[in-house]
């Protein structure tokens, strides 16, 4: 009966606190954390492994490609050896997965830096675009799926209509639409380009807004669109038809009552959406220009920089994992039937 | 992109689609016109792709167009003007439609091959295939699809099969979920059935009875992953990662165009549009295609309750037939003092903009203060949409018509929103048939109760609390205070619903509306509820309306009883006189059929047929239909509530005639 373990909103009771504090090790909450973190070490396993596979299969080789293709052979041979790609894959995997576990992703082979410094140079704007627009996709898709449900009418079906266009505008050309207007325009927002929140925080913001506006806005339409239908549902519900008998506030009925029951497909729909915006990142830095990890991905990608594309994968793969976890906390919280299993 | 969540998203109602790809199915879809203008398009699309890039051979591969005339708006010689190599924009989209198509028709043949199968092993099989598939498709869901082919092509440099065939793979699992999900309830059909026990071979009762079953599900599944393919490829091609220079594609146009946009923002423009016309085709396509897979089952979506009694007139369109037939008790008169509740001819009507159903017509009775009165009939013959009148709670579009509710000083049909909010829970409290879900699952009892109780009574949150324990023990529910942590699925139906009287309680209503409170429960908790609400009621004076369709439960707590039939009332009496000699035909049929704790009323064995729904009243007696008594008078005009004894009046003209018989 993990349901009867103490929480913040149980009425006092002091022979349950002390049952609560015995019971830490199979809180729910710790149970959560614990299962999402058990099934993450095989998925960076599988990200890695696989990966690393797949680069083996490459045509064209890494001592190759930084001698160039008229370098001498045996030049080739033995750089070769010394990168250690002459051993069998599972040997250069091992070795691979050994200074991964420490940190040490390698280094690049375009410019020789570490991948691992590569990637932390990269990673605040890619940061900064993922949190911005999660936030908000979230809270703008969460208002106007509420107030869409509310209202309904006009309202509703305009809701509707944007799900729609939020699903068949493609985030490049959104980008594109908004630099025409408000950069090449108006020139209210640069164009493209990053600057460091350090180097001018004011700065720093005006290039976020166009690129997360671009990117939040197919998960403002699609959490919009969730929020409306489960809204709806709710409402109509025993339990909220029996709160407006029981002459309830209609503010607390909407927004303690019905938005907290609603909010579990809502929540799901949050978290593919989280995960999404991480592929999104990908293109949006490209049409914006900015520093990114996605754009690191894509020009590795197209420079055949196996090493950093394989860090960058495991990063992306770590992000993902923690969204994970905060979507199953999320849930775990709202929804007391899944605590109690 | 964000599009997959659509996807996600879609799999439960697509799911519930049943049979949808017969002949009739096609025809509603063409029906539609947005399914005809969608197909159109996407039809007109295909066969640029097929035509253009033989049309127009020199385009692919053309490197420079007029270097004279580049970055041209839109002109008789180029319609959609020149790009920034001089090129013709016109020319470049038709052209590159094709490697846009082939891309997307890749990854949907990959989506096809993998997730069709699969999904029917998991839904027709069950069992461990199932499991490893589901766990396969939740593994996929975390991992964002750009991401992973961008890998992919970091080993295949510009291998657009490698791209497609690596999101087919990604999106198979949504499908798998869809066809998943669409197999398992056909697989537990009769037809299949049937065909198993016959000896025809799995494969075959796949292929001739699942498949062409969950075909609407597919069809709208395969609309949407669509749309999602046609937005990764463009976003492929936008990066530079497919598509080699100098051939042309949609994606690829819209990064020419930033190239040059504060030359020319124009170039931005066309590819932009074909892209975002394309993908919702795709989405509006499959949305209309799972509307008409659901056409049938449409569910009624209750509106916010705002405003609905203030809208309620009075009297304005009063059926005819109400006005001439009186209504003898209860009538105009000022109730007399000990009267709490008096419903004075209250007619109650669905409404849409083209139709006007009545739901209830003509309906009086009065409670008294302290006494419990029952309303008593079979499903759908009104109880509770009377019951919801009174807190001014109709469902869907139900509207008062016509009469009065009085409550004290109030008249509840006109009170307004405002006025009911202070009535409902404070003056009057309700329980309901269903405690489990009457409660909101996500709060626990304690927080649920203590709002009630800080609703109704300026307290602090520490005396509330201490309200609802006593409350909680009040209900005779053997420990408040462990009951207060628990959340309601961790109830048992009794103490739910004992948890749900405790709630009604809070604000010590002067009337307590029981619907159906037993109904659902075990029946040695039905007697133990029944005996509770007694006691509270001789311990608070509370007056009890009491919806039952269950005699035992009317002769065990009521001091009268109200007989209502298809939206009219046609018995009331006081328990003895109603028991021993009941004045309506439908009286005594229920009675005949009910006479003591038998819980399924559904059924009345001794009268044939069953409650007619409203709009299909007969004329005359609502009830002759079933009657035995029935005669040509009774099918002619409406009959009239008569008066025939102190405090008993029946909507009978033979009600001579039972008297005799009884």
């Amino acid at each position: 009966m993990s349901g009867v373990t103490a929480s913040p909103r149980a009425l006092k009771d002091p022979a349950g606190s002390a049952v609560a504090r015995l019971e830490v090790i199979h809180h729910p909450i710790v149970r959560v954390v614990a299962r999402r973190l058990a099934m993450a070490i095989p998925l960076l396993f599988i990200v890695s492994a696989s990966s690393f596979v797949l680069v083996s299969l490459t045509p064209g080789d890494a001592a190759q490609s930084i001698l160039g293709l008229n370098a001498p052979q045996d030049a080739v041979v033995r750089l070769r050896h010394a990168l250690g790609l002459d051993n069998p894959i599972y040997v250069q995997y091992w070795d691979w997965l050994k200074h991964a576990l420490h940190g040490d992703f390698g280094t690049s082979v375009v410019t020789g830096e570490t991948v691992t410094h590569a990637i932390d140079a990269r990673l605040p704007p890619t940061l900064a675009l993922i949190v911005g627009a999660f936030l908000l996709g979230s809270t703008i898709g969460v208002g106007l799926g509420v107030l869409s449900a509310l209202r309904g009418g006009a309202l509703g079906r305009a809701v509707d209509a944007f799900a729609l266009a939020g699903f068949a505008l493609p985030a490049f050309w959104l980008g594109a639409i908004l630099i025409a207007v408000f950069a090449v325009k108006l020139r209210w927002f640069p164009a493209t380009g990053y600057v460091a929140f350090a180097d001018s925080p004011s700065g720093w913001l005006n290039s976020l807004v166009l690129p997360v506006v671009a990117l939040s806005v197919g998960a403002i339409a699609a959490i919009a669109k969730q929020t409306r239908a489960s809204m709806l549902e709710v409402l109509s519900s025993e339990h909220i038809r029996m709160a407006w008998a029981n002459g309830l506030s209609p503010r607390s009925i909407v927004f303690r009552h019905a938005l907290k029951n609603a909010a579990l497909p809502v929540i799901a729909v949050v978290g593919v959406q989280a995960v999404w915006l991480l592929g999104g990142t990908v293109v949006i830095e490209s049409v914006f220009a900015l520093p990114g990890l996605g754009s690191l991905l894509v020009s590795s990608s197209i420079q055949h920089d196996l090493p950093v594309v394989e860090g960058i994968a495991i990063y992306f793969t770590v992000i993902i994992v923690l969204i994970s976890l905060l979507t199953d906390l999320a849930y775990s919280w709202l929804n007391p039937r899944v605590r109690a299993q | 992109m964000s599009a997959v969540t659509s996807v996600v998203e879609e799999v439960a109602p697509a799911a519930a689609a049943g049979p949808a790809a017969s002949p009739r199915f096609l025809r509603r879809l063409l029906r539609r016109p947005v399914a005809i203008a969608c197909l159109a398009y996407l039809a007109l699309i295909v066969v640029i792709a097929i035509v253009a890039p033989i049309a127009l051979p020199h385009v692919a591969g053309e490197d420079a167009g007029d270097l004279t005339a580049v970055h041209q708006g839109p002109s008789g010689a180029h319609l959609l003007g020149t790009d920034t190599l001089g090129r013709d924009v016109l020319d470049r989209l038709l052209v590159g439609t094709r490697v846009t198509m082939a891309g997307v028709a890749e990854a949907l043949v990959v989506v096809l091959a993998l997730g069709v199968p699969l999904g029917l092993a998991a839904g027709y099989f069950g069992g461990w295939i199932d499991r490893l598939v589901t766990w396969l498709a939740d593994l996929t869901f975390s991992i964002p699809a750009i991401i992973l082919i961008v890998v992919v092509l970091s080993v295949f440099p510009q291998s657009m099969p490698a791209a497609m065939v690596t999101l087919g793979v990604i999106m198979a699992p949504a499908l798998m979920r869809v066809v998943r999900a669409a197999t398992l309830p056909v697989r537990q059909e009769l037809s299949v059935a049937a065909a198993q026990v016959s000896g025809l071979s799995r494969p075959y009762i796949i292929t001739r009875h699942v498949l062409p079953r969950i075909s609407g599900a597919l069809i709208v599944q395969v609309a949407l992953l669509s749309g999602v393919a046609l937005l990764v490829q463009t976003g492929l091609a936008f990066l530079g990662l497919v598509v080699p220079a100098p051939a042309p594609s949609w994606g690829g146009m819209v990064a020419d165009g930033i190239g040059a946009i504060d030359i020319q923002s124009w170039l931005i423009w066309p590819p932009g549009i074909v892209i975002a016309l394309t993908i919702l085709a795709c989405g509006l396509l499959g949305d209309v295609v799972r509307d008409a897979t659901t056409e049938n089952w449409a569910p009624v979506v209750r509106r916010p309750r705002a405003r609905r009694s203030a809208r309620a007139r009075r009297g304005s369109h009063a059926p005819a037939e109400t006005d001439r037939l009186g209504s003898p008790a209860a009538g105009d008169g000022a109730p007399d003092a000990e009267t709490l509740l008096a419903i004075e001819r209250l007619s109650i009507a669905f409404r849409t903009s083209s139709a006007r159903v009545p739901v209830l017509v003509d309906v009086s009775f009065d409670v008294r203060a302290g006494e419990t009165v029952g309303l008593v009939g079979e499903s759908g013959c009104g109880k509770t949409i009377t019951a919801m009148a009174v807190l001014g709670l109709l469902p869907g579009t139900a509207t008062v018509e016509s009469g009065r509710i009085r409550f004290g000083e109030h008249d509840l049909a006109s009170v307004g929103e405002l006025g009911l909010r202070a009535i409902r829970g404070k003056e009057i409290g309700l329980i309901s048939q269903e405690p489990m879900i009457s409660l909101d699952p996500a709060f626990r009892v304690g927080s649920q109760l203590t709002e009630a109780v800080r609703r109704h009574h300026r307290v602090s949150r520490r005396a509330a609390q201490e309200r609802v324990l006593e409350l909680l023990g009040q209900v005779q529910l053997p420990d408040p205070s462990l009951v207060a942590r628990r959340y309601p699925h961790e109830l048992s139906g009794g103490m739910a619903q004992r948890v749900a009287i405790a709630r009604a309680l809070a604000g010590e209503p002067q009337l307590l509306i029981a619907d159906e409170p037993t109904t659902a429960l075990d029946v040695t908790v039905q007697a133990e509820v029944l005996d509770l609400l007694r006691e509270i009621q001789r311990e608070r004076g509370m007056a009890i309306l009491l919806v039952t369709h269950d005699w035992g439960v009317v002769a065990d707590m009521c001091d009268r009883a109200v007989v209502m039939y298809a939206g009219e009332v046609v018995e009331r009496a006081d328990l003895l006189p109603m028991f021993r000699e009941p004045r309506h035909p439908y009286t005594e049929a229920l009675l005949a059929s009910n006479p003591h704790h038998v819980v399924d009323a559904e059924a009345l064995p001794t009268i044939p047929g069953s409650v007619p729904q409203p709009g299909e009243w007969p004329r005359g007696c609502h009830f002759h239909p079933r009657c035995t008594y029935a005669t040509d008078a009774c099918r002619e005009a409406p009959i009239a509530l008569e008066q025939i004894g102190s405090r008993h009046e029946t909507r009978c003209i033979h009600h001579d005639r039972l008297a005799r018989a009884t």
